[in-house]
């Protein structure tokens, strides 16, 4: 039995059947976990064999039995989800990949995992990612990188890489993970798989290890969009605990995926073809722009005058945001404690050892443009052009349905090829960070291949129409077969 | 540079004294400003905390609305500008008893706008005085660091103050006297207590005081300003105007030293110590403290409606000013008198209003309350609902002592008795054995106490009036229930009719 040709949604239709058991389900995943422990794509602190990880998986096994047994019910029941570890999870330990938080372990469940937990779904580990969230190829964990399984000379993108390498290892068939500036969208377009980052406000934030507030967003990846469309009738709704959650309907996402594309208006920025573009990249694109006229949408040349400017903005505010939010990672409570004589010298021994370079270098960014005499010319500047970036998006939006264009410039890269050109890495996110600056919705879908690696397809979306996003998406993996590539994995297991 | 030979020239009667007040209150209500914690005092430490006021990673805070109903009914009960729109700001700094490494405050558009106050001492030392309000501020706490003093022990913290809400009170530097400051900071716990918004108690530190205090100094001219102090944690009334006192001299004293003016120094923290009865420097920072405030992009900002404010607005009732003003008006009390009724809260006023409206006269209410009831409270402590007798009973009382039919020291056994028992004014009276007295009784106990007081009723006669004291107390003795104004009166017509 090979389970892993299988989507969530497919694999979810054998639990419900009573042709697979939950446990059988579990075991399958549980071992390949196992079998992959060299993708690093699951955090596992303490002892190999008896740490978070096998913690996470004994859970897994008494939930598997519970849900066979009857005594846990619910819409998810027996499906796998791994969780991004920048998301809290009762009783097991939630690190955010750094060594800040490696032995904390939180006493309550994000809203999104207690809603995934209703639903009986399995938390089967928790995924790496960079830092805090802080990177694009999940190189700044403290844990090492996550490799990726189309050729594990690769990185798999970030933050969110361990979750798009376990899906696209085949560890998990659906995962949750967070995006801040790109970092599901640019992960998945990575690793071949199906990425949405969902409206701002859209899932609750609560228990998200934040990185920056106004920025972040969890949304699910997975094969296909429909599995997309599946985790999103769960995770989203207002919560009590979350002000920035939004009150706004949640409609059933696998709901008219199979509509028709007919008068789909897409719009297509020319600038996104414009220097630094991988060409492979390009034509895929550009093919894909020829699947949606086939599909019977309309494509439509539309202005974003404001992108030039998006990754200054996004690299001051989001920054000032962190530099805030880790304060309180400060040695005096949950988190690692460095030895010290004195109160300052603790905090700097504790800062200065429980965090990674770029966290410290995204601090430093942060606490400069917030101070004062800096904050009007930094902060206060780059959310004036956040408003710009947004007007753009709505005047695009007055014209058009979805905005088409590629994910990331290029192919995954080599591992270390960036480490030392914190510039270079930035710039991954170049096509991705204005949906989190404009608060819209924004889904990364396969649409090619180039030497042996993934390519991917940005649509961005109304706020609050992941529906159409999820639509256009289903209808263009109705179309083609990307999202069907799976990389050939060296150490297979029967389960 | 003013020269010392000009400087030693001016005295401290000629400087003005310049002081504005930051006040912090905590909210009443029963959870804290972005958790559902308790703010209930006395609990074992850290017992009243969950993730969110402990910081915990991925906690997220959530407006306690109750929190802005309390800061807009203390905006409106001090005269302030309601903000229609207002929004949250993260004050960053480190210290370990503040778990996020940030406080949520509000930065540049706090709840509350412009408002004022106006304060008057019933003594009349110093004339009328209108403080403005510069602001109001929702905030949340910090928790509370224990130090072991010896420098020994390890420092301990305490987070169930974490997140209590407080309202910042800021004023302008209006107040020109420590007693002004005193006089102000009593007038607005009057009114926060009146409006049910705090409780103030200083003890718990529901109500925290810090002072701001320079001087300024006329020189051919020109005005001079002494280098501003900021004197922290003046823990009660007392002290905040002892602190401000002593401050103001030593800011004189120095100036004459060494002719420091505002430019030359930058402001300065000092605290006051109780022990040594000074203003003393505190630690200072070299370099000065930058919050980094930026808009919490946790929490959404805040619009108020109007009919939320006319709302808030219809159940706040009189506020003191106003009832001294009424009581004065319709009662006809002296200022100070109506102070003693109105300083004793809203309970008080309203057993005086029932009181005085009952018996008839205010002024008799008024001296009746002020000082039989206050006194019986302040001894046992207890409050006016405690009171044994109720309003009623004491109007009862108080009709038969302005009716002239029962004089002010019967009358005040009988109300002990009342105190006492809990009796009516009819069973007290019973008690005492206090029968009413009639003019022929009286007639005829005069005439004894003439005939039998030869050597008095000559005193009287030659022009001494107050020798008749000696009289109504020999009739007290005979007949307890004789009206002493009765008694003294009688004998006096009866000795000028011989």
């Amino acid at each position: 039995m090979d389970l892993t040709n299988l989507s969530a949604t497919q694999l979810l239709d054998q639990l419900k059947s009573g042709d697979l058991s939950a446990v059988d389900c579990n075991e399958f995943f549980l071992k390949r976990i196992q079998a992959h422990q060299s993708l690093n794509a699951f955090v596992d602190v303490g002892e190999n064999g008896s740490g978070s990880l096998a913690k996470s998986a004994e859970l897994a096994r008494t939930r598997a039995a519970a849900i066979d047994a009857g005594e846990i019910k619910g819409p998810l029941a027996g499906l796998p989800v791994a969780i991004k570890d920048g998301i809290c999870a009762a009783g097991v330990e939630t690190t955010a990949s750094s060594r800040m938080l490696e032995r904390f372990v939180p006493s309550y469940d994000a809203t999104c995992v207690a809603q995934l937990n209703q639903a009986a779904a399995i938390n089967v580990g928790k995924t790496n990612m960079d830092e805090f969230a802080m990177g694009s190829s999940t190189e700044n964990s403290y844990f090492g990188p996550s490799l990726n399984p189309f050729n594990t000379g690769h990185v798999p993108g970030g933050s969110s890489g361990g979750s798009a390498t376990a899906v696209a290892a085949g560890l998990a068939p659906i995962a949750l993970g967070s995006d801040t500036g790109g970092s599901i969208r640019q992960p998945a377009s990575f690793c071949g798989i199906t990425g949405l980052k969902p409206t701002y406000g859209r899932v609750s934030r609560f228990g998200l290890i934040a990185f920056a507030s106004s920025l972040d967003q969890i949304g699910p990846m997975a094969w296909t969009a429909e599995d997309c469309a599946l985790a999103m009738n769960y995770i989203s709704g207002h919560d009590v605990n979350d002000s920035t959650s939004a009150k706004e309907d949640v409609p059933d996402f696998t709901q008219g995926i199979s509509d028709s594309l007919a008068g789909l208006k897409i719009g297509v920025y020319p600038q996104f073809f414009a220097d630094g573009i991988d060409p492979a990249v390009e034509t895929a694109v550009r093919d894909a722009i020829k699947v949606y006229e086939e599909l019977g949408a309309e494509i439509v040349e539309i202005d974003l005058p404001h992108t030039a400017s998006a990754v200054a903005t996004y690299y001051v505010i989001a920054p000032c945001e962190a530099s805030s939010n880790l304060s309180r990672y400060d040695g005096v409570r949950y988190t690692h404690r460095a030895e010290a004589d004195s109160l300052d010298q603790m905090y700097m021994n504790t800062r200065g050892e429980g965090f990674g370079a770029e966290v410290k270098r995204r601090i430093v960014l942060g606490t400069y443009a917030l101070s004062s005499g800096y904050y009007d010319a930094y902060y206060l500047q780059a959310s004036k052009v956040r408003r710009m970036i947004k007007h753009d998006f709505d005047q695009a939006f007055q014209k058009v349905d979805v905005i088409l264009g590629p994910t990331t410039p290029t192919t995954a890269f080599k591992l270390g090829q960036h480490t030392a050109d914190p510039m270079a890495m930035y710039l991954a996110d170049i096509y991705t960070v204005s949906a989190n600056l404009a608060g819209i919705p924004a889904i990364s879908l396969p649409c090619g291949m180039s030497e042996g690696l993934p390519i991917g397809l940005h649509l961005q979306g109304r706020s609050f129409d992941e529906a159409t996003l999820l639509k256009a998406a289903h209808q263009y993996q109705q179309a083609t077969q990307w999202h069907k590539q799976r990389p050939s994995m060296d150490q297979e297991v029967s389960a | 540079m003013i020269s010392e030979s000009q400087r030693e020239a001016i005295k401290f009667e000629d400087v003005t004294v310049i002081i504005g007040l930051e006040v912090h209150v905590q909210l009443d209500t029963q959870s804290k400003l972005f958790c559902g914690c308790s703010t209930d005092h006395g609990a074992d430490p850290n017992t009243q905390t969950c993730p969110v006021c402990t910081g915990q990673p991925g906690s997220l805070p959530v407006i306690n609305q109750r929190a802005l109903e309390l800061s807009i009914r203390t905006g409106l009960a001090l005269n302030c500008q309601i903000a229609r729109y207002t929004k949250w700001d993260r004050k960053n700094y480190f210290y370990p008893d503040l778990p996020k490494g940030y406080q949520i405050s509000q930065f540049d558009q706090p709840i509350c706008g412009p408002g004022q106050l106006s304060v008057t001492d019933a003594k009349e030392s110093f004339p009328p005085r209108l403080v403005n309000i510069e602001r109001a501020h929702l905030e949340e706490d910090a928790g509370k660091s224990v130090h072991d003093d010896a420098g020994r022990a390890k420092s301990k913290i305490d987070l169930n103050r974490t997140g209590t809400p407080l309202l910042e009170i800021v004023t302008k530097p209006d107040m020109r006297s420590a007693e002004e400051a005193k006089a102000f900071l009593n007038e607005l716990k009057l009114i926060l207590t009146y409006v049910g918004v705090s409780d103030c108690d200083m003890q718990h530190g529901n109500l925290r005081c810090d002072g701001n205090i320079n001087l300024h100094i006329d020189i051919d001219g020109e005005t001079i300003a002494t280098p501003i102090v900021e004197i922290k944690n003046l823990n009660s009334f007392r002290n905040a105007e002892r602190a401000l006192s002593y401050e103001a001299v030593r800011q004189f004293d120095a100036w004459q030293e060494d002719g420091k003016t505002i430019g030359d120094a930058p402001k300065r923290t000092f605290g006051w110590s109780d022990a040594k009865q000074e203003t003393v420097p505190q630690r200072e920072k070299e370099e000065a403290a930058d919050y980094r405030y930026f808009p919490d992009p946790d929490l959404i900002a805040v619009t108020i409606s109007e009919q939320q404010i006319e709302d808030i607005q219809s159940t706040i009732g009189e506020l003191p000013p106003q009832i001294r003003e009424r009581l004065k008006a319709d009662y006809s009390l002296k200022q100070y008198d109506a102070d003693v009724i109105v300083s004793q809260g809203r309970g008080v006023v309203d057993y005086f209003l029932a009181v005085a409206d009952g018996c008839g006269s205010g002024k008799v209410a008024s001296n009746w309350v002020s000082q039989e009831v206050l006194r019986h409270l302040g001894e046992t402590e207890t409050e006016i609902d405690q009171y044994p007798v109720g309003a009623e009973k004491l109007t009862e009382l108080l009709k038969v002592v302005v009716s002239g039919d029962l004089d002010q020291t019967r009358a005040k056994d009988v109300l002990a008795e009342m105190v006492e028992s809990g009796a009516s004014v009819a069973e007290a009276s019973d008690k005492l054995g206090i029968v009413k007295v009639d003019s022929s009784e009286i007639d005829s106990l005069c005439q004894q106490l003439i005939d039998e007081n030869e050597k008095v009723v000559n005193q009287i006669k030659e022009g001494n009036d107050k020798a008749v004291g000696r009289l109504i107390g020999a009739a007290r003795k005979i007949n307890p229930n004789a009206n002493p104004g009765a008694v003294k009166d009688r004998i006096l017509a009866m000795i000028a009719g011989e």
